[in-house]
């Protein structure tokens, strides 16, 4: 890959190849355990009907999913933080989360089916999303921190209005509504939205790696050294947005990856956005099919919110890497 | 080679009258100090020169070409900025702070070639920080990283130089070095601006220098026409005393009665 160095790309076969232990592992792992040798029959065309099924229509989605939303989510947590300078930044920062939250949960006590939770959910974020910037955008343009402190205004009024619905809710829905506010991949019904996003959202993000590098001195050193910093500034939130608005779609707020991720390859790799942002992408798709394998498995039957169990990883390991940083 | 025009060039401070509008030519090989008062727009004016802010009035031309109608990438590869304060918020080492001095050469694909390589280890040398070039640039003091960014800027290649205190944080030993990378800079062709608050700095090694007073009235001229101690009194609001050292004219405070003084030393 152009712009990464020969360490930058062994990092990245590596995190390739996790990536797909993780989706192996998502696919072999549950309620009907699976061999590599059945797992590589079904693949190739034939083994066990049942396999078949099991594999094709159950696991391989929503292991794809998991991974695209990981992937999703870590790269728009580590455009949010090289964006706002703020290592503090996740994807729901600026308080898209919280739009999407209302929107899922005012469409799932209208009784909605899964189909128009997530829309609700999408067009819940996309409002956000246009009311913080144009909120920030006030009477003389935004500035960092202006979009930082709309946002967390702006997310604490979702979470007041998600509380206020889960009061009026029903008893026996409130479980659903917990769910996707924690995160719950048994939604994804397709992943294939979430990797139309994500795939060319990678490719525009590429080019622009070394002009983050610069931004993230600031804006007027960015513009000394030839960076157009306005439209750079809003294409990164445009597209930081989108990715994890069709994320929240896909799997509901799943948190703690898109603050995370970025920042332990940040400490592992250094901070070269060419190689953190793709390097984003893979671990985080990594991790959250990891977390998703051990929801569903860990209690079965019975199925964690998989933000439990990114937080229960994630947490010590940052921890552990943040102690041991310079 | 690059020369940076000014035409009735009104700098933007809020509150402050327009003043006598600008009209200055930086031509290549001069040396420029900008001298004034805390408050006077030295910082201001450097950035409306390098188009990072937007004048109240008139224009600056970058070799006949107005400024603002000009791709900042192609600005940056001619003109580089030395700015006073930095912000070094995601920690990042010494060498790759150099190394983005070759952003605007770059295509957006490109990584750093051997030669953007070789350019920011020689002028991480030529400001005597390469020692440090694998640090993270948070981890060092205020002087050290006062020569890397001026280090970014050498990496920049750049045929106008603006720099915002080049001296900053600096000790004696290394302003002077980075006063004489600077006059080398000048002496193969460069333009040189810098603004000064140290009026000695300016008297030993500019060649032309323009006087910002903070009503918005200046002057500008040839370093040996400037230097005149009633004019520098009106700039800083201060009495001063001129003497020489080794041709070069030195200026100090004018005692006043009351200040305390040691006789006994």
């Amino acid at each position: 890959m152009p712009g990464v160095s020969g360490r930058g790309l062994a990092a990245l076969a590596l995190l390739a190849g996790i990536g797909l232990l993780a989706v192996a592992a998502a696919l072999a792992v549950g309620s009907v355990p699976i061999t590599v040798t059945q797992l590589l029959a079904v693949l190739t065309g034939g083994g066990d009907p049942l396999h078949r099924e099991l594999l094709l229509s159950l696991r391989l989605p929503r292991a794809l999913a998991a991974f695209a939303t990981g992937g999703l989510l870590s790269l728009a947590g580590a455009l949010m933080q090289v964006l706002l300078r703020n290592p503090l930044a996740d994807p729901y920062v600026l308080g898209l989360s919280g739009g999407a939250a209302v929107g899922a949960l005012g469409a799932m006590l209208l009784g909605a089916a899964t189909f128009g939770v997530s829309g609700a959910a999408f067009a819940g974020a996309l409002l956000s999303t246009l009311v913080v910037f144009g909120l920030a955008q006030g009477v003389g343009g935004w500035t960092p921190t202006r979009l930082l402190l709309t946002g967390v205004v702006v997310a604490a009024g979702w979470s007041a209005v998600v509380t206020f619905l889960l009061t009026l809710s029903p008893a026996d829905q409130l479980p659903g509504m917990l769910y996707w506010l924690m995160g719950d991949l048994s939604y994804a019904r397709s992943p294939l939205a979430a990797w139309l996003v994500l795939a060319p959202a990678l490719l525009v993000t590429l080019p622009l790696g070394r002009g983050l590098n610069v931004l993230a001195r600031g804006p007027l050193q960015a513009a000394a050294l030839g960076v157009a910093v306005r439209p750079l500034e809003i294409t990164v939130y445009v597209l930081a947005s989108l990715l994890t608005a069709v994320a929240v779609t896909t799997a509901g707020s799943v948190g703690f990856v898109g603050l995370v991720v970025p920042h332990m390859l940040r400490l592992l790799l250094g901070n070269d956005q060419r190689l953190i942002l793709p390097a984003s992408v893979l671990a985080g798709g990594a991790l959250l099919t990891l977390a998703d394998t051990l929801a569903r498995t860990l209690l079965a039957p019975e199925q964690l919110p998989v933000g439990v169990i990114t937080a229960l990883l994630g947490v010590p390991t940052f921890l552990f890497l943040l102690y041991r940083s310079r | 080679m690059a020369t940076l025009e000014t035409r009735n060039l009104v700098i933007d401070i809020p509150g402050r009258a327009d003043g006598r509008p600008l009209s200055l030519c930086l031509a290549p090989g001069q040396r420029w100090g900008i001298l004034g008062p805390n408050g006077a727009g030295k910082t201001t004016l450097l950035h409306t020169l390098a188009g990072l802010h937007p004048p109240r009035a008139g224009r600056v031309y970058l070799d006949g070409a107005p400024l603002a109608t000009l791709k900042r990438k192609a600005v940056a590869r001619r003109l580089a900025l030395v700015f006073q304060e930095r912000q070094d918020g995601f920690p990042a080492t010494v060498l790759e702070t150099a190394l983005i001095g070759r952003h605007p050469f770059l295509a957006p694909w490109q990584r750093e070639g051997a030669e953007d390589l070789r350019l920011a280890r020689e002028a991480l040398a030529a400001l005597a920080v390469d020692h440090l070039a694998d640090r993270l640039v948070t981890t060092l003091s205020g002087g050290e990283r006062q020569r890397v960014a001026i280090a970014t800027a050498l990496t920049q290649t750049p045929a106008l130089w603006l720099a915002d205190e080049p001296t900053n944080h600096l000790d004696l030993h290394h302003q002077v070095a980075v006063m004489r990378l600077l006059a080398g800079q000048a002496r193969r062709g460069a333009t040189v601006v810098m603004g000064l608050h140290d009026l000695n700095l300016a008297a030993r090694w500019c060649d032309h220098l323009l006087l910002l007073f903070p009503d918005g009235q200046h002057c500008a001229g040839p370093a040996e026409v400037m230097l005149e101690p009633r004019a520098l009194e009106r700039l800083y609001g201060q009495p001063l005393t001129m003497t020489r050292v080794g041709g070069a004219p030195v200026f100090v405070p004018t005692p006043d009665p009351g200040d305390p003084v040691d006789h006994d030393r």
